[in-house]
Formats: structure tokens, sequence, C-alpha cells
């Protein structure tokens, strides 16, 4: 049985998208089997950023109501042969979304996958729910300004009350992935500071992104920053993020306070 | 060695009593009211009641008539609720304000029996005592969002009360943690209720319906270790040391 993960933030434009499919790529490139979901119904991005655009035929939604099989909707990425995604539709809204249906569409990929990422809609309305509700693990993206962090504890509190989890009285495991972190900023105060945000929103840390180029130039081509580029900062970021997904212990790096011989190294390209 | 007089002990308590709501015109209630009487004879008796008058159009004079009416059939009225304070003087029971309401009497019909469930409206003629009170824990942050009403007593909070969260209190409220959203304390009318944080961020405190916004409290508090009271009509803040 394979681990049901939800991305989700609340506040939009935070990289939740970036991270699902920067995580997934990462974990199938270690062999790991991986479908991203795109459960933003009516504004998908995921299939852009994994650059499958061309080669949507059938979608989430279609699966859902019965009109396609799960085989014909989900596509195998080109780069990465373990690595699959699933988009959501551009043209229904999210009322298709039925919770038996989610539940069937989740139950059929956690029997045949390592890892089943949902990229949640941002909000807290029915996509974002559902999209959390039958979640093993949360990854909580964040970006350290105040807005985000409100939104986000926002959010833990949803993943406390109204997954399945919850329900069930189980706890939920939740990781907090701080992106667009750049120190130099956080230093002037102009940003939340790592240890503020981790202090309101009181949950164990993920990973640190650092803001970067790189990001946005991977998402212009259609690749995983984690495959477009894997010396880049972000994409070695990712790589632990998804290394400490699989339980191992890492320190986390925070991007830019370590001034020696990595960032003269390495500094160039991660600017 | 000089003995120290032993000081008047004050203390506040709630008690249970009826609340008696008369209706216009005055004559026609009073009727009626001698007809359940008569179905249940010695209903009132030994019962603290408590007339509750608010929205009545009444003059004072008719208010001292009904009390002495009712006082003549057994019905002794230990306290008028919702009277302007132009209606009271000291030849009326006293007001009484805050009461909280309770399930409805039955008023038993036959014969009267010692043991019938009265009880009905709960009045606190004074604030209800700390000690009395009951009280809940929660070992887990307040989020966003989440709204966390106990107004049973005090509510203490092993952890943060996030910012857009709120709290709401009919005691005290402790937080072992920052309070970064609203707080609220004895909103069942509990002035003696008081507000404490390990790190105020607060965007609202209120006791007993006076509130702060995060704007009016006093900046060198902020991020400190606070206890928050009620004096007066003025809400008051002061370090822990």
């Amino acid at each position: 049985m394979g681990k049901v993960i939800v991305v989700t933030s609340g506040k939009g434009g935070v990289g939740k998208t970036t991270s699902t499919a920067a995580l997934g790529a990462a974990l199938a490139q270690n062999g790991e089997k991986v479908v991203v979901v795109d459960f933003d119904v009516g504004l998908r991005n995921l299939d852009l950023v994994m650059g499958a655009e061309r080669r949507v035929v059938y979608d989430l939604v279609n699966v859902i109501q019965g009109e396609a099989k799960l085989t014909q909707a989900l596509i195998r990425d080109k780069r990465v042969e373990t690595l699959y995604l699933l988009p959501a539709s551009q043209t229904r809204d999210k009322e298709n979304l039925t919770p038996e249906g989610v539940e069937q569409v989740i139950a059929s990929l956690k029997s045949a996958f390592d890892w089943v990422i949902c990229d949640s809609p941002a909000g807290i309305e029915r996509g974002a729910t559902l999209a959390m509700r039958h979640a093993d693990v949360a990854i909580v993206v964040t970006n350290p300004e105040v807005s985000s962090v409100r939104d986000s504890d926002r959010i833990i509190g949803l993943l406390d009350s109204k997954t399945l989890k919850a329900e069930n009285g189980e706890a939920m495991e939740k990781h907090l992935l701080l992106t667009r972190y750049d120190a130099s900023r956080a230093e002037r105060g102009d940003m939340l500071k790592v240890d503020d945000v981790l202090e309101i929103l009181s949950i164990p840390l993920l990973g640190i992104i650092p803001e970067s180029t790189d990001v946005l130039r991977a998402s212009n081509v259609g690749a995983p920053v984690t495959l477009a580029d894997g010396r880049s900062a972000p994409a070695m970021a990712y790589f632990e993020a998804a290394r400490r997904l699989k339980g191992e212990v890492l320190p986390v790096t925070i991007p830019g306070e370590k001034r020696g011989f990595f960032s003269k190294v390495f500094g160039r390209k991660a600017a | 060695m000089l003995t120290e007089p032993r000081p008047i002990r004050l203390k506040g308590r709630s008690f249970l009593a009826l609340a008696l709501t008369p209706e216009l015109p005055l004559d026609d209630w009073l009727v009626q009211l001698d007809h359940l009487a008569s179905r249940s004879a010695g209903f009132f008796l030994r019962r603290p009641i408590v007339l509750d008058v608010q929205g009545l159009d009444i003059e004072r004079a008719e208010l001292r008539d009904l009390v002495s009416q009712l006082s003549k059939r057994n019905v002794r009225i230990m306290g008028i609720e919702g009277a302007r304070s132009s209606l009271l003087g000291p030849d009326l029971p006293p007001a009484m304000t805050d009461g909280r309401a309770a399930s409805d009497v039955e008023i038993p019909v036959g014969e009267e029996t010692e043991k019938a469930a009265p009880v009905e409206s709960v009045v606190a003629s004074v604030p209800t005592s700390a000690k009395a009170a009951p009280s809940i824990v929660v070992s887990q942050p307040v989020r966003s969002g989440q709204s966390l009403h106990y107004t049973e007593g005090d509510v203490t909070i092993v952890g943060s009360v996030a910012s857009g969260a709120e709290v709401v209190s009919g005691g005290s409220i402790h937080v072992y943690g920052a309070l970064r959203g609203r707080a609220m304390a004895g909103t069942m009318g509990n002035a003696s209720a008081r507000i404490f944080c390990r790190k105020l961020e607060a965007e609202l405190i209120a006791i007993d319906g006076f509130y702060l916004t995060a704007e009016d409290m006093e900046p060198g508090l902020r991020g400190k270790a606070v206890q928050i009271w009620l004096e007066g009509e003025t809400i008051r803040a002061e370090a822990l040391s």
C-alpha cells in the first residue's frame, strides 16, 4: 500500500504545484513508483509544470464520472519511467469531484503506487478539503510572510479536523515546507525568519527551498526543478526533503546561512 | 498578643430562582396567576422568585402595586430583572442582572409536591466564585479560524492561540504559549475573570464585554508574559515577572 500525501497551503501562489512536481520527480528518480494528482479542477497547472500538457486526453473528473478508466487517464513521464501524472480537468468545475469518486480513485492509486501526491487547490473549499480528505501525510507549503503563515495555520486546523484520519481519532502527520526563502531579506526583516514560522505553526520542518530563478526557469520548460537541474540549490533542497519524507533524519540547512566554502562553490549557481 | 478581628466574610455565589414574567394588562395576568395557583396550591411558596419586567411598559407605582399584589398571593419577589434604574427604588426589591436561562419549568397540576423539580432560571446575584467553576484544558494549539467556546468556566490552553483564532470563556483564560488571536474571558458576566498568556500578541482581548484591540494595547507589553484583568470598566494589563 502506498502513502497518500497532500500538498496544501491555503494561500495561492506559494509553490504547491512546483513542490508537488519537484518532490514527485525526486522520489521517482530513486526508483519509487510515484503518481502526482492534480486536484485543481478548473485551474489545472500541474500538467504544465510536468511538461505533459500536450498529452492530456482524460482527466480526474472523467475517471470519477466513469467516462474513462484510471489507466487511460494516467500519463507516464517521458524522463522518469516510474513517474505518472493524473491531470485535472480544465473545463469542468469542482462540483464534479464527489467524495465517493475521490475515495475510489485514491484507493486504486494507493494499491498501484508507492506514493500518491495530491496537489491541492488554494483555498479551503470543496477542492481543497477533498484533496486532503484521504491523505496519510500532509505537506504544508508556506512562504515566509504573515498572510501565508496564517493561511497555513488555518489549513493545519482543517487537517486536524476534516480529514478521515482526524475523524477516526488518529493524528495526521504534518510537515512544513518553507518555500521562496530569501535569507538576506529575512535578515533585513522583510520576511519572517525560519524560527518565527516554526514557532507559529509548530509542526516539523521538511525543508527550506531557497528563492531562485531556477524554479521559474524549470516551470517554463515544463520540467520539475529536480529534473531540470539536479545541481541547483532548490533542486538539492527538494531532494533532501524527499529523503526526509522517506524517514531519513537529515539536518536542515537554512539557505544563505553558511557563507563559507559551499556558498563560494555553489553560490553563483544558486543565485 | 493582639487578636485581629475576624474579617466579615463576603463571597459571590449563584442560586437558582424562578423567573416570573408578567404581561399586560396586569389585572388579567393576575387572574391567570390566581387560576394557576388554584390548580397547584403553594407552588410559589418558599421559592425564590425574580420578576422579569424586560420590555414591560410599566410605571413605578404600578410596579410597586404589582409586587404587593404578588406578596398577598404569597409570591415573594427577591429581585427585579430588566427594569430601568429609574423604575426601582429602596421600597422595591433590588435589580438583578446577568441571569442565565435554564430549562422551562413545568408547573405541577393538582397537588403540590414538595419534590417537584422546580428550577429554571439561574440568577447570578454576584459573580460566581472561582473555586466552584469547572474548567477545561486544551493541550494543542488553537489554529487560525478555530473557535473555542467554553462558557461554563476557565479555559487553559497548553499551546498558542493563532492569529485569526478565538477563545471564548465564561471564566478566566490561561494561554501557555503566544496569544495571537482573540481572547474573551468572563463572557457570561464575570468581571473578575482574567486573561493570562506567556506572550501577548493578541488581536483583541475582552473581559465581561469590555474589550481592547491590538491598537489600543500598551506597546510595551507586546511579546511579554502578561496578565489582564478588569478594574471597574477599564481593562488593565501588566507584565508577569
